[in-house]
């Protein structure tokens, strides 16, 4: 990892705007699924424009050529654009965790404590036996608080999968607005 | 105005210019079949036999018009019957637009009788598909459709229309508007860069080679291309689509690539320094042994789907543009050449395959497809819209009947549909109502979609079907006999009488058993104004010839041997 990518070494970060329309998740997996291409994570989320989804997915670049699935993600109609975020593009990514870990007893609390306040995590939830911690950063830093915990019996645990941006002005976004339909009653709505 | 779903749909076909469409009413269609009714007069209905053969009509009218061709089909089987002719639209870049009843919005996912899942199940072999949950969308989704599948690389779109919103009611105003589609915009041109980079290549080539494909008539670029090979004397290899793009007679053609193509042109390919690429998209019957292909030669590659470039071979130029207009930029800056001792070379090769020539055999007698498909080739003026099937007369007619013209040699090139043959030369005879069509199919291939000679008959279509018929489901079998010790499972074919049966479907029909009778067979089936039906009786056990085995390289042949010399083994 360079200094200014937060991608691992050997994978390569996609980042593509789509249409929030039904479906069009599905699309894309359906396309990684019939081209054999492997993905180490996908997330799909909401943008700052209510029409426009943004999808990270994280690949394998050693078996599979990153701009072969951006051309053939472009292919997809509900697909706006597509950024490859690799080792020359500086960009940050994030993955979040939610741990359980079993802390009962003062020993196991002040343990797992300890670690926390040595990373930007947070206790979420405490009950009798256990508790949820929550923290974010790269897939490696989150990698190696998880394993910092593990010896305290994790009993439950996800990761939400990369998200990533380009740094500085390097700016992934669409002009793209939605035809409206005029109803009949004058009301408008989006098109299919 | 205000209008169902039903009309709607009827009103936006006549606005995209459909005069026909191929279709199955059912439970969930019918509100449209019953609009339609009104439309009548404007659009023909052709009422098929099976929606596999409505989806292959509709393709086989897109092949041989360049327009969108229109099948329509109920919920749950009748649309995942379209799925092969879709699937195989989706391989040869083929611009369909296919219609779908579905179950009431309120029963989807219900497991309603007659439901499925056509948008998922057919997400894999269409361009784009969509469901249409409020009738309010419908023009739009319709415009749409027809705007994907007939422009970038064309392909096949599916409507998916809930019997409810066939019935809904709303005024209806149909999207004057250019279609905005915010992640489909197909590329057009080069930019500079890329065309002097080609320009840089093609002056320094010594030994060019031109590959055209499909994508050269698709774009319009069958005149650039000639002009192409004429200034730079560029000898052009067409691809099984590509073939009749440019003319096969055209001086600068020397044939087609590939499996079966011909050994002069594979040779060229393994011996040139560089091929240009356009509108093909390299596929494993046409390269061989990727490793081993073309190995020193440069390449460009143009193509407007991005995905194909640099996909199976890897290209110094590639370039994601429209065919027709690329051309045109390079044009004026190509520079003559001649190419003498190249062009001489592929000719020294092309002497050698003329002696292997089947045709200069002595049959002893028996009757040969290869004759079959060269008198066909010969009577009919080399300038009838052949419709093959798939299989070893697919391939024979690829090699004995050449074709002049653009889009007259229609054939399932990507996904090898058998059954694709009878019910795509019935689309494309009412896409070209005045040519002559002849669908050239096999024993095998025939029977899978033999139901719609009852269609022809109904329509009373002006096809000429030729039955190829050996009793064996040849290609198969020669592969069984190459590579699996003659062992031949499952390959030798029982038939019914097929004079018989084209009796039974009141379709005129002849049996020819020697060449003798071919001239009279094409006199015969150009003398009946409707369907004909023609069997021609042919050697059980031909093979066809060269062949390229499956992953070898491509200049490693099977050939014919020589008259006189040892027959391979």
């Amino acid at each position: 990892m360079t200094p200014h990518t937060q991608t691992r070494e050997g994978k390569t970060t996609i980042v593509a705007l789509v249409e929030n329309k039904p479906g069009v998740l599905n699309r894309v997996a359906s396309l990684f699924r019939r081209r054999a291409f492997n993905v180490d994570s996908l997330t799909v989320g909401r943008t700052h424009k209510e029409h426009i989804s943004r999808m990270t997915i994280v690949v394998d670049s050693a078996t599979i050529s990153p701009y072969k699935i951006k051309a053939n993600l472009e292919k997809l109609v509900n697909v706006i654009n597509v950024q490859v975020l690799n080792e020359t593009i500086p960009h940050v990514s994030r993955d979040l965790v939610l741990v359980k870990v079993r802390a009962d007893g003062a020993e196991r609390s002040n343990g797992v404590t300890s670690i926390c306040e040595r990373y930007p995590a947070k206790i979420i939830d405490i009950g009798p036996d256990v508790a949820i911690i929550e923290m974010s950063g790269t897939e490696e830093f989150v990698e190696k608080f998880v394993n910092e915990l593990r010896p305290y019996e994790i009993v439950e645990m996800v990761r939400t999968g990369l998200v990533s941006m380009g740094r500085g002005t390097r700016i992934q976004d669409t002009d793209y607005q939605p035809v409206n339909v005029k109803n009949a009653n004058g009301t408008h709505k989006t098109t299919v | 105005m205000q209008l169902t779903g039903a009309e709607i749909i009827m009103e936006c076909l006549l606005r995209e210019n459909v005069d026909v469409m191929f279709g199955y009413p059912g439970g969930a269609i019918l509100p449209t079949y019953d609009a339609m009714t009104k439309y009548l007069d404007r659009i023909h209905h052709v009422l098929v036999r099976h929606e596999q053969g409505a989806s292959h009509m509709a393709d086989g009218y897109a092949r041989a018009t360049g327009k969108v061709g229109v099948c329509i089909a109920t919920s749950g089987p009748g649309a995942t019957n379209l799925i092969t002719g879709l699937a195989t639209a989706m391989m040869d870049s083929s611009p369909v637009v296919a219609i779908t009843g579905q179950v009431a919005t309120s029963a989807i996912g219900s497991d309603a009788f007659q439901e499925t899942d056509v948008t998922g199940a057919t997400l894999p072999v269409t361009k784009h598909n969509y469901l249409v949950t409020d009738v309010e969308e419908l023009a739009y989704a319709i415009k749409e459709a027809f705007h994907i599948a007939r422009s970038g690389r064309p392909g096949p779109v599916l409507i998916d229309v809930p019997k409810d919103v066939q019935n809904a009611v709303t005024e209806f105003v149909y999207p004057e508007e250019d279609i905005h589609l915010p992640g489909y915009q197909p590329p057009t041109a080069a930019i500079e860069e890329q065309i002097v980079d080609a320009l840089s290549l093609i002056q320094q080539a010594e030994r060019p080679v031109i590959l055209a494909g499909h994508g050269i008539t698709l774009s319009g670029a069958n005149n650039e291309l000639r002009e192409l090979a004429e200034i730079a004397n560029i000898p052009i290899a067409q691809t099984l689509l590509g073939k009749g793009c440019v003319p096969e007679e055209h001086p600068m053609v020397i044939g087609w690539m590939g499996m079966h193509g011909d050994a002069a042109v594979n040779h060229a390919i393994q011996e040139s320094d560089l091929l240009i690429a356009l509108g093909m998209r390299f596929d494993d019957r046409v390269t061989g042994n990727l490793k081993t292909y073309s190995q020193h030669s440069k390449k460009i590659h143009i193509d407007i789907d991005p995905s194909e470039l640099n996909k199976n071979v890897p290209v110094d130029v590639a370039i994601a543009g429209d065919l027709k207009t690329v051309l045109r930029q390079w044009l004026p800056r190509v520079k003559q050449k001649s190419h003498a001792n190249w062009l001489n070379r592929i000719r020294d090769w092309q002497e050698d395959s003329n002696e292997r020539d089947i045709l200069q055999h002595d049959s002893h007698g028996k009757l040969l497809t290869a004759q079959v498909i060269n008198d066909l080739w010969k009577f009919t003026d080399g300038n009838a819209i052949t419709v093959s099937d798939v299989g070893q007369h697919q391939m024979l007619e690829a090699q004995y009947y050449p074709h002049q013209r653009p889009a007259t040699m229609l054939t399932s090139g990507g996904l090898g549909t058998m059954g694709f043959g009878l019910p795509a030369a019935i689309g494309a005879k009412f896409g070209k109502p005045d040519e002559e069509v002849w669908a050239v199919v096999g024993d095998g291939g025939v029977q899978m979609t033999i139901c719609e000679l009852a269609t022809a008959r109904q329509e009373n279509i002006n096809i000429n079907i030729a039955i190829i018929n050996n009793s064996f489901l040849g290609m198969v079998r020669q592969w069984q006999e190459l590579f699996y010790d003659k062992r031949y499972n499952a390959t030798p074919m029982f038939s019914p009488d097929f004079c018989k049966l084209a009796e039974a479907y009141s379709i005129p029909s002849m049996r020819v058993t020697s060449r003798e009778q071919i001239q009279e067979s094409v006199d015969f089936a150009r003398s009946i104004d409707g369907p004909v039906l023609i069997e021609y009786v042919v050697e059980k056990e031909e093979m066809v010839y060269p062949m390229v085995a499956s992953g070898a390289d491509l200049d490693d042949m099977k050939r014919r041997p020589k008259p006189g010399e040892e027959a391979y083994s």
